[in-house]
């Protein structure tokens, strides 16, 4: 059975390695993958490492997306209207550490994306 | 209204404009914002202006796309995403449609927008928005362009957002601290909209 796949976003790589180092010392069967940094690893963020993050952890269940400030939004919105993926959600002002982390325990529970998504709207 | 040699004269002057006031950009976003929006531009725009300069065209539209993917895809701060969507807009007005002052506005009404829906920013919030939406009453209350008056309107709009209180973007984690300041995304807007003007206007002579 597949889990709902995260996207972890962020103006620099060494924060979404770090959340997701966190995310990984309990959790190793949820499908995360991380998005920091321009293509140039300056920071920023790109709709190419966005896309590139949402196919790698992309199935049936669905992805969520979280991202770190509001230009990352925009990217990561961009990015999911580009996918032409119907069953991804972007996160709204959801803190990136713990929100990473209530969607990965939410995850390998097996819940639905919405159901995963409410949980870390309650943070 | 506007030639594909003229979307293409926009596009090199609004790079130009870019490179020799990057620094200036970037000293108004230092201020309250993370400094990033003069060096983004000015890559954004050599990148558009490479792109744009090594293929050939049918059309204004067909450039505009390819100036939104370009800044889309190479700007990593915010102004990829919001650039990037009101060129795509203007862009999908401007297609197989002539290109009349008609369509051009209904194009800039578009792209601000499609600012809007990207930024979820309303005007008056020390935005980009704030000197698109003037430029984009000023289209829709005259029926002939105006180089020296679209100038002017947006160079105050760009000016008028040093006395706003920021309530989004970066510079709103400041909130007070924000006022004083011009919002770089307003000036480069503002150049933009210079830079059309320009083109515009050597077209008429």
């Amino acid at each position: 059975m597949s889990s709902v796949g995260i996207v972890l976003i962020s103006h620099s790589s060494k924060i979404v390695d770090g959340v997701y180092d966190l995310i990984s010392q309990v959790m190793t069967d949820v499908p995360i993958s991380v998005a920091g940094g321009t293509n140039d690893g300056e920071i920023g963020t790109s709709i190419d490492k966005i896309l590139a993050a949402i196919e790698e952890v992309y199935n049936e269940k669905g992805v969520l997306l979280l991202y770190d400030l509001g230009s990352a939004m925009m990217n990561a919105e961009l990015a999911v209207e580009l996918s032409g993926y119907e069953n991804i959600i972007v996160g709204e002002n959801v803190p990136l550490v713990e929100g990473g982390y209530v969607a990965a325990v939410e995850s390998s529970m097996g819940k639905t994306l919405e159901e995963v998504y409410a949980a870390v709207k309650t943070i | 209204m506007l030639t594909t040699e003229q979307t293409i004269m926009w596009m090199e002057k609004m790079s130009i404009k870019v490179q020799e006031n990057k620094e200036y950009l970037t000293s108004l976003d230092q201020a309250i914002g993370d400094g990033d929006h003069g060096i983004n531009l000015s890559r954004g725009f050599s990148e558009v202006v490479s792109k744009i300069s090594a293929t050939n065209y049918n059309s204004s539209s067909d450039v505009l796309k390819d100036v939104a993917m370009t800044l889309m895809s190479k700007v990593g701060g915010a102004s990829g995403p919001l650039y990037g969507t009101a060129f795509l807009k203007l862009s999908m007005a401007l297609n197989e449609k002539e290109s009349t002052f008609e369509t051009f506005t209904t194009g800039v009404d578009e792209a601000l927008n499609g600012i809007i829906m990207r930024g979820k920013a309303q005007p008056g919030e020390k935005t980009m928005v704030d000197v698109w939406s003037p430029v984009v009453k000023l289209f829709k209350e005259t029926n002939e362009f105006n180089s020296d008056k679209l100038k002017d309107v947006a160079r105050e709009a760009a000016e008028a957002t040093k006395d706003v209180k920021a309530t989004k973007g970066r510079a709103s984690y400041l909130g007070d601290r924000s006022i004083g300041h011009i919002d770089s995304g307003s000036m480069s807007s503002y150049y933009l909209f210079e830079a059309l003007a320009e083109v515009l206007s050597e077209g008429a002579k």
